[in-house]
């Protein structure tokens, strides 16, 4: 065990020229919906038979996030991309796949064996109520993960890390004293992103951060999140469904539907020129300002239940392009024009002109 | 006559640390069929500007001065009994999170036919078939089948849809949304806002949309309200607002929109965040916060930092900021517009 412990961190020590941060391969999740062993069980036809659901979450998720960039997953709710989030993180394990940090694959380690990435990656939450513990002071909750992972730093050299972080998102070092619930929603998520950094991490998952939060807080978080990327050399995995932060902050985007990846471009390429039909419907479907009439891509009927995936494409139930190939073959990604990678097979056989 | 006049309307909450005013001063009008738009961000007060228009104000809150006129009716003042005929027939609601609002234990049906019930003399059947009549205008695919399920059954876009058609149900004058669509998807939002837009339309009915997203308020609204700390600082057509804000803090939260910066680069922020209704500061609330409050010397100016602005007309819109004033008053006439807004962005 201590051997394997040593050989991962001797490998987080060794630098490395790639540009490849993180690598997911074939991606998958499924949570049960059954309920334990006993509760599988079912009568049919007279014979005890077991029966399971899932829920599918994830559906072969291909993401590659380069080092240094923002990459952005949206998508509407329930699409998986929290989930991703989550299990590039190992706070929920694949079902299938693989998910390499840095070359390493991490997603079978023991959480020992994770212990030295832990540092590398940090995550800040959507919601800052839930995500600060309501019984530490604000520095006891910055120095627990220095505590943590650098067990060999002095009392000294932990508080003056803590200073140097609060300082640099903006909290004055003398709330070390306050607890979270003293903090407005704003100051709470300037709290949970300094946490993130203290640790000095190279990768940072950010999931939904600004959307608890007032339109003007948001400007000033978004500001603090660009600020740290661009004075530390962040990497972000950024989570969101609000297309406008996306056009602004992400060198790169995925859109996400129903557990799997419709269409990878960047963020230029995306907005000028979106392809697949549910990233079209989605950006028509942004209010704007300049605009004063709604004249959005109409998506007949609603996302369906990731229990009975549909059969072929998924989106196919609510795409105006569907045909027959559509609802029986599964479209994998094919570059498109400008880079744009895509998973349709209307834009395939070129029945769809963006 | 306006169909709904609110004026110098003011709302208190007696809390223990003592009271807490929501909401101060606050006036405006709305025309039949009219699209009105309340923009703010949370703890501005627009939901309780919402609430107070319907008298769902509960203790500790009262209503401590102002009134409300609907159709020439004062409801501040109105008996328990004859506020019910107006709530839920003449002024109807839609609130925020369509799973809270929908009774779990009875089916859609049930729900709609006690609406209609408990304002009209109407027997089960035909009522049937007028909520059955309700679910057809808002699109609900086979409304027979949905009648008879329960709001679990249903999604978050459809159960949405069917408290705008029980909103509908009883063809009120005024419907008051509530952030209608902040729970929903934004495809999901698309289709609501333009349902509803469009229903409006259709039958005439007027609209108070509380939101604190601007493209909605844009997209949906005639005119517009914005509101900080419990005041309403700035009021005026949809268009001019978002195209010419005069308000510093308006100004404010149009430019910290993310489109309105060039991707990658910072944000135009507004520093610090809105104070508690408990401790809102002296003079403009919004002078702290304020890049115009200092002068020329850096100097805080007195009036921002003593005196409650009034509310001055600056074009079509009716701007509380003592910049503005001064702005408004220094110049001619005829040209002032134009040169004030110049120099406020």
């Amino acid at each position: 065990m201590s051997q394997a412990v040593s050989q991962a961190s001797e490998a987080v020590v060794r630098p490395t020229s790639q540009t490849k941060l993180v690598e997911i391969r074939g991606l998958e999740k499924r949570f049960s919906l059954s309920g334990d062993f006993l509760d599988q069980l079912r009568f049919e036809r007279g014979k005890l038979v077991r029966r399971q659901n899932y829920v599918h979450a994830i559906n072969g998720v291909d993401i590659d996030v380069q080092r240094g960039e923002a990459l952005c997953v949206v998508g509407e709710s329930g699409c998986g991309k929290s989930t991703v989030a989550r299990m590039v993180m190992g706070l929920l394990s694949p079902s299938g796949g693989e998910i390499h940090y840095d070359g390493q694959r991490i997603d079978h380690l023991s959480p020992r064996q994770l212990l030295p990435y832990r540092r590398r990656m940090q995550m800040i939450f959507q919601n800052p109520y839930a995500s600060l513990n309501p019984r530490m002071t604000i520095q006891q909750t910055l120095e627990e993960p220095l505590r943590f992972h650098h067990p060999d730093w002095s009392r000294e050299r932990v508080r003056q890390q803590v200073t140097e972080v609060m300082e640099s998102v903006g909290i004055d070092p003398d709330w070390g004293k306050r607890f979270g619930h003293e903090f407005s929603g704003g100051q709470r998520q300037r709290i949970a992103i300094a946490r993130a950094l203290v640790v000095d991490p190279e990768f940072i998952v950010a999931d939904e951060p600004i959307s608890a939060l007032d339109v003007s807080i948001q400007a000033q978080v978004l500001n603090l999140l660009m600020d740290a990327q661009r004075d530390r050399q962040l990497t972000y995995l950024f989570i969101t469904h609000d297309l406008a932060v996306v056009e602004h902050f992400g060198s790169r985007v995925v859109v996400m539907y129903l557990g799997r990846v419709c269409e990878i471009a960047a963020t230029s390429q995306l907005f000028a020129k979106p392809q697949h039909p549910y990233t079209q419907a989605l950006l028509s479907a942004i209010p704007r300002l300049e605009d004063d009439r709604p004249d959005h891509i109409r998506l007949s009927g609603e996302v369906p239940t990731p229990v009975n995936l549909p059969s072929g494409c998924v989106f196919h139930g609510r795409c105006p392009h569907a045909n027959e190939r559509c609802r029986q073959e599964v479209p994998e990604l094919i570059v498109a024009d400008g880079g744009t990678r895509v998973a349709c097979h209307a834009v395939e056989e070129g029945r769809i002109t963006a | 006559m306006a169909l709904l006049e609110v004026n110098n309307l003011d709302v208190r909450f007696a809390l223990r640390q003592g009271e807490v005013r929501a909401l101060r001063d606050v006036s405006f009008t709305l025309d039949r069929g009219e699209r009105l738009g309340i923009v703010g961000e949370s703890g501005a007060g627009k939901s309780v500007a919402a609430f107070t228009i319907l008298n769902l104000i509960t203790k500790p809150g009262y209503i401590a001065g102002g009134s409300i006129r609907f159709d020439g009716q004062e409801l501040t003042t109105l008996k328990p009994k004859a506020l019910q005929k107006i709530r839920g027939n003449k002024i109807s609601m839609i609130f925020q999170d369509p799973m809270m609002t929908l009774n779990p234990v009875l089916t859609i049906g049930d729900q709609m036919v006690e609406c209609l019930k408990a304002h009209r003399r109407i027997g089960s059947r035909e009522a049937r078939n007028v909520a059955l009549n309700k679910l057809r205008q808002v699109y609900i695919p086979s409304p027979e089948k949905r009648l008879d399920q329960y709001p679990h059954e249903l999604s978050g876009g459809m159960r949405q849809r069917i408290i705008i058609a029980i909103a509908l149900l009883l063809d009120p004058d005024i419907i008051v949304a509530d952030e209608p669509t902040t729970a929903l998807d934004v495809t999901i939002q698309a289709e609501i806002m333009t349902l509803l837009l469009e229903l409006c339309e259709k039958h005439n009915v007027a609209l108070i949309l509380i939101t604190h997203d601007l493209g909605v308020v844009s997209q949906v609204t005639q005119r517009t309200l914005v509101m900080y700390a419990g005041r309403v600082i700035e009021q005026g057509p949809t268009r001019e607002i978002i195209n010419d804000a005069q308000h510093p803090y308006t100004q404010g939260l149009i430019n910290a929109l993310p489109q309105m910066a060039t991707p990658g680069h910072r944000l135009n922020q507004i520093p610090g965040a809105m104070p508690s209704l408990a401790n809102i500061p002296p003079g403009c609330a919004f002078h702290p916060r304020c890049s115009f409050s200092k002068d020329d010397a850096g100097n805080l100016r007195r009036d921002c930092r003593e005196q409650v602005p009034g509310f001055v007309t600056s074009g079509n819109c009716r701007v509380a900021c003592h910049m503005v004033r001064d702005l408004v008053d220094s110049e001619p006439r005829d040209n002032g517009r134009s040169k004030t807004s110049q120099e406020v962005s």
